[in-house]
């Protein structure tokens, strides 16, 4: 690794992908540094190369004779087949069933096959579906091309490369990610939580001055609201031998909520008023509404003294003034739907709100169910109430405390740059905070709202190599496999299961957990599975602790994993008895093996299980 | 039409084209310029006059290089791609009510804004204040600054700024692959 010249970090977004990279060799001290933004190269009209520094993740499979020869060409490959970025998205915006978007989601859906070719999910028989893995590589790959056409000298396979994943992204989809970025190329890539790199690029961007922003004791909340993800994380700046050291200490559920649920929001709004007056949009126009509603929103969430702002529908015909709708979009409108819609001010004791699921739910991304973010994160430190307990300067700090009292807050996406929107977040959690008596937490200051996660990451390659201050904390959560106790059958009672821990809580990359005493008998030759579970508050549970029953907020199912023993040496058949030993891998990812219990050789568990 | 003075709505269609054509056709923004000095367009006429017969004048004919339409028929292409600008132009606005012409035109201002500053970066050839007094000092650039009004004597000259001018610093245009066709501006749409 140290031949690299840059360290390479790529946020690799719901909606948007982005490449930022900083000098190795450059002169400059631990926490400044020289950083580009890659301009990627991409399609912006069929046969136009543009250059710009987000890559829209979207991909569009064109029909046959839908494209002349040579629309696709990009400068490093003819004939792709596909359009990637600005193109697909203008283009699927108007056929949305040739038009992959929200692979990332896809991919963190334990629900689905995500090696099958699923996406577009609601595409016609004759169109060539492609997997969710698929697209992020392409992403990747596009990407990597990019890259290498820039710097020829400096190939991307050369330097150290940082991909970022939601916080709240399970093994199973960390290990797909992983698996991604091998497939498109590149040799070898970590992976970084997304608000870790938020909290990076802000250490970065103080150029050292964060040391008076943040002290011992404090427990910053990060707070990442993307395009379709929200992101929560708690990080503990803990004293070690006088320097500071931020902790990770905790991370919030996967919820599929973002801004683009705002900017729709907002769209419905209007178009409901225009539908009252008897005007209808086809989806054309509520996609061209949602645009304008999208800039719109950003001037009335940041300008006190608009009251409204005139949006125009434009026509689809040439006849422009003729064709097109105008209406407007006022004050009152954002702030009811999106403060009070998405950051209500709820109690500390607030709960997401889950309608009990329609009986046929078509089989789509899991969207979160309530849209306020509020709740949501009243929800997350209510459950992390505790999670500072066992750090040292820590001791004693929650008790009495309903939930886990932040002190500082970083906020992190584009919706922050209306400070409407941060102080409702501030309000809410200083009234939880004065309710229990304890101090307002601060707002952290002069984030890079946009390009954060991306930066972050880049320095983050630069700190891995010894450059800066490293967050430290490990795995977010302990992981459990399921087995069943043997008991008389009942009919129309599932044998209770049992949970052993095989992977405990705060496990950091590169090493590895102890075997746990409990042996399994595996068939060989035939695929076995177990259940699999995570949990992101039990973090005094040690390998080879069995839970024989927990609160149903304690453990979260994921997919199922599954191992198959190879037959060479044995005979088919043959019951072998195993151990269970998990290691969270450099790259960041954790990794299950099954070995004998007499003998050397490991089998790898597969944390990404088809679905039957 | 002769002597009446242009509507409001003609005069928004006027003052578009016209834009672009004195940012491709410097002989034109001669004229305009000779227009905004107060010259009246007589003067104009017989000003263009003279500089045709000055071109024709000299023995060897002057060597003039030729704009390849490429470029152009792109940037266009690019301007109705974001803001319309086509179909503005080619609407007739005669029928319609300022206020309709005025909603497009939002369309037309945001899109075609966005897609200028994307793709040409645009500075302010002087950075004073219009109507603040300035000295060019001997040797100034004749193309960036034209003088107007009592042009006599030797510099340095002193005068007011009218314009403050504008000049393309950068220009990104999207790289076109070889087959593509620039003059389909906008492509028919036809919805299945």
């Amino acid at each position: 690794m140290s031949e690299a010249d840059f360290a390479i970090g790529i946020d690799l977004g719901t909606t948007h992908c982005a490449l930022s990279y900083v000098d190795l060799n450059a002169e400059t001290d631990g926490e400044g540094g020289i950083q580009g933004v890659l301009q990627v190269p991409q399609l912006t009209a069929p046969g136009t190369v543009g250059e710009l520094p987000l890559l829209p993740s979207f991909i569009y499979l064109p029909h046959e004779t839908e494209l002349a020869a040579g629309d696709l060409t990009l400068p490093w490959v003819e004939q792709p087949g596909y359009a990637l970025g600005d193109f697909a998205r203008s283009r699927g915006a108007l056929t949305p069933i040739r038009m992959v978007s929200s692979a990332k989601s896809w991919l963190s859906h334990s629900g689905v096959d995500r090696r099958a070719g699923i996406l577009p999910h609601d595409a016609p028989e004759e169109v060539n579906r492609i997997s969710p893995l698929q697209a992020s590589t392409r992403y990747l790959e596009h990407l990597k091309e990019s890259w290498n056409n820039q710097f020829p000298d400096k190939p991307m396979d050369r330097q150290d490369v940082t991909i970022t994943i939601p916080a709240s992204f399970d093994p199973a989809a960390r290990e797909l990610t992983a698996e991604a970025a091998e497939l498109a190329g590149f040799q070898r890539a970590n992976l970084l939580e997304e608000p870790q790199a938020a909290l990076y690029s802000w250490i970065q961007g103080s150029q050292g001055e964060w040391r008076k922003q943040a002290n011992p004791g404090d427990i910053i909340l990060v707070v990442d609201v993307g395009g379709g993800t929200t992101d929560l994380s708690l990080i503990a700046i803990i004293d070690r031998e006088g320097n500071l050291e931020p902790h990770r200490v905790a991370v919030g559920d996967h919820i599929l909520l973002g801004g683009d649920n705002m900017d729709l929001a907002l769209a419905h709004v209007v178009g409901a008023k225009l539908a009252g007056q008897g005007t209808q949009l086809d989806p054309w126009q509520l996609r061209a509404l949602t645009h304008g509603c999208r800039a719109a929103k950003e001037v009335l969430l940041g300008d006190a003294d608009q009251e409204s702002i005139p949006l125009v529908v434009p026509s689809r015909g040439s006849r422009l003034i003729g064709g097109s709708i105008r209406t407007e979009l006022t004050r009152d409108e954002v702030r009811n739907t999106i403060l009070e819609g998405f950051f209500p001010q709820v109690d500390a004791a607030a709960r997401p709100i889950s309608r009990p699921r329609a009986g046929l739910t078509q089989l789509g991304l899991p969207y979160a169910q309530d849209a306020a973010v509020t709740r949501h994160l009243a929800a997350f430190l209510g459950r992390q109430a505790q999670a500072t307990e066992e750090l040292p300067g820590f001791e004693g700090r929650a008790q009495g405390a309903s939930f886990l009292h932040p002190t500082a807050v970083l906020f992190n996406g584009g919706i922050f740059k209306s400070s409407l929107l941060s102080e409702r977040v501030m309000k809410n959690l200083n009234l939880w905070l004065e309710a229990e008596q304890a101090p307002p937490a601060r707002l952290l200051s002069g984030a890079d709202l946009d390009l954060a996660v991306a930066r972050g990451s880049a320095y983050y390659g630069k700190v891995r190599l010894g450059g800066g201050v490293r967050i430290r904390g490990g795995t977010a959560q302990s992981f459990y496999v399921g087995i069943e106790t043997s008991m008389p059958a009942v009919p129309g009672l599932e044998p209770p299961v049992m949970a052993l821990c095989v992977a405990p809580f705060g496990m950091e990359e590169g090493t590895e957990a102890d075997l746990p005493p409990q042996e399994f008998g595996l068939v060989v030759g035939e695929p076995v599975r177990f259940r699999f579970f995570e949990s992101s508050v039990r973090r005094k549970d040690e390998v080879g602790v069995m839970l024989e029953s927990w609160l149903p907020e304690e453990l979260q199912e994921l997919g199922e994993i599954e191992v198959t023993l190879p037959a060479e040496g044995r005979s088919l058949g043959e019951v072998v008895p195993v151990g269970l030993h998990a290691a969270v891998t450099e790259t960041g990812t954790l990794r299950l093996e099954a070995s004998p219990v007499t003998g050397e050789e490991r089998w790898k568990v597969e944390l990404d299980v088809r679905q039957p | 039409m002769d002597n009446q003075t242009p509507s409001f709505i003609t005069r928004i269609v006027l003052a578009l084209s016209v834009f672009f054509r004195i940012l491709f056709d410097p002989r034109f923004a001669l004229g305009v310029l000779g227009l905004k000095e107060g010259k009246g367009p007589a003067a104009v006429a017989s000003e263009s006059t003279d500089s045709k017969a000055d071109t024709s004048a000299p023995p060897p004919p002057p060597r003039l290089k030729e704009a390849g339409p490429d470029a152009a028929l792109q940037l266009l292409g690019l301007l109705q791609q974001e803001g319309r600008f086509i179909d503005f132009i080619e609407e007739d606005v005669v029928s319609y009510a300022d206020a309709d012409i005025g909603a497009a035109a939002r369309v037309v201002h945001e899109g075609c804004r966005k897609a200028m500053r994307e793709h040409l970066t645009i500075a302010e050839v002087r950075s004073d204040a219009e109507g603040s007094r300035v000295t060019l000092a001997k040797g100034f650039d004749a193309t960036a600054i034209r003088l107007t009004g009592n042009v006599v004597g030797e510099p340095p000259f002193t005068g007011v700024v009218t314009h403050k001018g504008w000049r393309a610093t950068e220009v990104r245009l999207p790289k076109l692959s070889v087959n593509h066709d620039v003059t389909i501006l906008a492509p028919a749409e036809v919805e299945l």
